[in-house]
């Protein structure tokens, strides 16, 4: 099970434990993922937008958060990032089946509208890019106060189009807040591909221009993930100021549940991108590596899928809004007129 | 009790609150060291140091979004928008954000923040330093948006806001900056958020108003004593929510109703306090409910005559006055 130093596979430095809980993290977010596009296409759950593709960086960024201490603004296809820092797949299927009990927003935003105050994870809408000023200014009172938390934020490629992109990067630079941005590119935004969103392919390459590092990382390959999510929260942690991640990874699925991605993409690139699915290649490479035996793979996926059905099976038994809910909590009184 | 200027007022109660409460901080541009263009924030630079008044980019919505973070992570910020004909490029996080942080959690996240902006006009400020445009932020649940008219409500209306767990919107009327003095306390005292005062009390026209209006309306009001009338005005100063109980019962009280703003009239404030009244007041009324405000023009233009064909003046509120008197 040892990992040999001079392994040239590029896990050097991550143990067997962390690298089963790197795989074990993202498994858990692809069956979940799964399991709320299946409910949405029985016509159980109205909407679904999906992380799957995307698991290895936003898995691998999590490990390194302190849940609750450091301050995560993140976008949609969060999904995975949540999970590692401790929101359940009964929380996102209460969210997706708009339960009472949804703790991301009671059951009124649509899914994927991650938030948890508990957990630091801080409310999201859907407008695009807004929440990276958030993390800007969590980072700006932590600093402030002496503190040493990471304030972390995540966007598509799309997001880095919007305003808000230059004018977060731009304050935390001036202020040296540690923030750590994170483009999770992957070529789309909805339909639009990456050639006519920017003229550059790389978003990084905006790192010069605020005078903070620009990474970009194969966002498909957990490891390499996980090695730079470790050393820029490390290095933000430290007060040597943000740094701007750019994760190249893949969209396995339409941009929503209501959107069909053959209308604007080949049937062959599709075909081609699964062959290059995170999940699947990391789970070969940990079996290679002796990581995870034979057997290990799917023990694991047993018991994650039994942890589900029991999520399932609760969520669909929870209670509905109370209707005369929708009035309550506009302002702190609860009066909103 | 001293007497202060409408700016020193605001000033007092921010730096009272920044001496009680360490959470307060400032953001926005020219803050610190100019002290704010109209020197609003003059000293607390000197006073409170560079990150508890901080100079910002010149982006407004950077400035809210940064302090709506530094709001969820213990902050008490206000985020000071130069004129309010610019807080435009932060409306997303006014009002796609902020507003909606409580709501959209289910009560698990909120935005104690104060957002100030100067408005109004007749400083020669032409069509972008002279907007009133606070009535598109009346219309958004989830804010708070105030007007002070006095120096006495600035001081204790910005004490209130600051410790609002909600995002306060704080307009100023920068006319009334250097011009309205008043009477101001020393020490800590706050002035409700959601409640309109009765300046000027009668029976026989109730004027429903806010901002600099409150003074023009006041001025108003004097000429029709000779003639027996008396005027009732109430200072709205709570644009939301609004003060519905004073509004009812100051016009249900005259009969008649004039509602006068600095704002052009069509989907204002006005027409917000004329629907409550047409609503809960019918059968009270002697006279149809008048409004007076600007024309429907994009903004208040640069020339001399052009500005005062647009501003609301005691003439014009007079004349107003008259003809309801006379109805």
């Amino acid at each position: 099970m040892a990992i040999s130093e001079t392994d040239t596979r590029g896990q050097a430095g991550l143990d067997a434990e962390t690298l089963r809980a790197l795989y074990r993290h993202m498994l858990r977010s692809r069956l979940l993922d799964e399991r709320l596009w299946a409910l949405n296409r029985q016509g159980r759950a109205p909407f679904w937008i999906s992380g799957m593709g995307h698991e290895a960086v936003q898995v691998a960024f999590g490990m390194n958060l302190r849940p609750g201490y450091d301050w995560v603004a993140p976008y949609y296809r969060d999904l995975g990032l949540t999970l590692v820092l401790g929101m359940t797949p009964k929380d996102h299927l209460l969210s997706a089946l708009a339960r009472a009990d949804d703790p991301n927003s009671g059951g009124r935003q649509m899914p994927a509208h991650y938030g948890c105050h508990r957990l630091n994870i801080i409310t999201t809408g859907s407008p695009v890019g807004t929440q990276l000023l958030h993390a800007a200014g969590a980072a700006l009172a932590a600093r402030m106060r002496g503190e040493d938390s990471v304030a972390f934020t995540s966007m598509g490629e799309g997001g880095s189009s919007e305003g808000d992109f230059h004018e977060a990067l731009n304050f935390a630079a001036i202020h040296k807040l540690a923030v750590v941005f994170v483009v999770e590119n992957n070529g789309f935004a909805i339909s639009v591909p990456w050639d006519k969103q920017m003229p550059t392919p790389d978003v990084a390459d905006r790192a010069q221009a605020y005078g903070i590092p620009g990474v970009v990382v194969d966002g498909e390959d957990p490891m390499a993930c996980f090695r730079v999510a470790r050393d820029t929260i490390a290095r933000a942690r430290s007060g040597e100021g943000p740094v701007l991640v750019e994760a190249k990874v893949l969209r396995l699925t339409s941009h929503s549940s209501d959107d069909d991605q053959r209308r604007y993409r080949s049937a062959e690139v599709l075909e081609a991108e699964k062959l290059r699915d995170c999940l699947s290649r990391f789970r070969v490479t940990l079996e290679e590596l002796g990581v995870l035996s034979a057997g290990d793979a799917d023990e694991m996926r047993a018991e994650l899928v039994l942890e589900l059905d029991r999520a399932t099976d609760e969520a669909e038994a929870a209670a509905l809004p109370e209707p005369e809910s929708a009035l309550r909590h506009v302002l702190a009184d609860g009066d909103g007129t | 009790m001293p007497t202060k200027t409408y700016l020193e007022a605001i000033r007092d109660g921010i730096r009272e609150e920044m001496q009680r409460d360490e959470r307060v901080m400032i953001l926005g541009e020219d803050v610190g060291a100019k002290g704010g263009v109209f020197g609003v924030t003059d000293g607390l630079q000197k006073e409170f140091g560079e990150w508890r008044v901080l100079d910002s980019p010149l982006a407004e919505s950077c400035i809210v979004g940064v302090a709506i973070g530094a709001a969820l992570n213990g902050m008490r910020p206000i985020a000071e928008i130069q004129f309010q004909d610019f807080i435009l490029p932060a409306v997303d996080q006014i009002v796609s954000e902020a507003a909606k942080f409580r709501y959209r959690s289910n009560n698990d996240w909120n935005v104690p923040m104060v957002v100030r902006a100067p408005f109004g006009g007749g400083v020669h400020g032409a069509l972008y330093h002279s907007q009133s445009i606070e009535a598109i932020f009346c219309h958004i649940p989830g804010l708070r948006v105030v007007v002070p008219s006095t120096p006495y409500d600035a001081k204790g209306m910005i004490v209130a806001a600051l410790r609002d767990p909600d995002p306060v919107m704080y307009f100023e009327h920068k006319r009334a900056y250097r011009a309205v003095k008043g009477e101001v306390p020393d020490g800590e005292y706050t002035v409700p958020l959601d409640r309109a005062a009765v300046v000027r009390e009668g029976a026989d026209i109730a004027v429903f108003t806010y901002g600099m209006m409150v003074h023009t309306v006041l001025n108003a009001a004097e000429r029709l004593v000779p003639d027996g009338f008396e005027c009732e005005v109430v200072d709205l100063r709570a644009l939301r929510p609004l003060d519905h109980d004073a509004i009812v019962a100051s016009a249900r009280k005259c009969g008649k109703v004039l509602i006068v703003q600095e704002a052009n009239l069509a989907v204002s404030v006005s027409s917000e306090v004329a629907a409550i009244i047409a609503q809960d007041c019918f059968e009270h009324l002697d006279a149809p409910v008048m409004r007076l405000g600007g024309p429907e023009i994009p903004a208040m233009p640069f020339s001399p005559p052009l500005e005062q064909f647009y501003l609301v003046t005691p003439d014009k509120v007079e004349t107003s006055l008259r003809e309801l008197a006379a109805y």
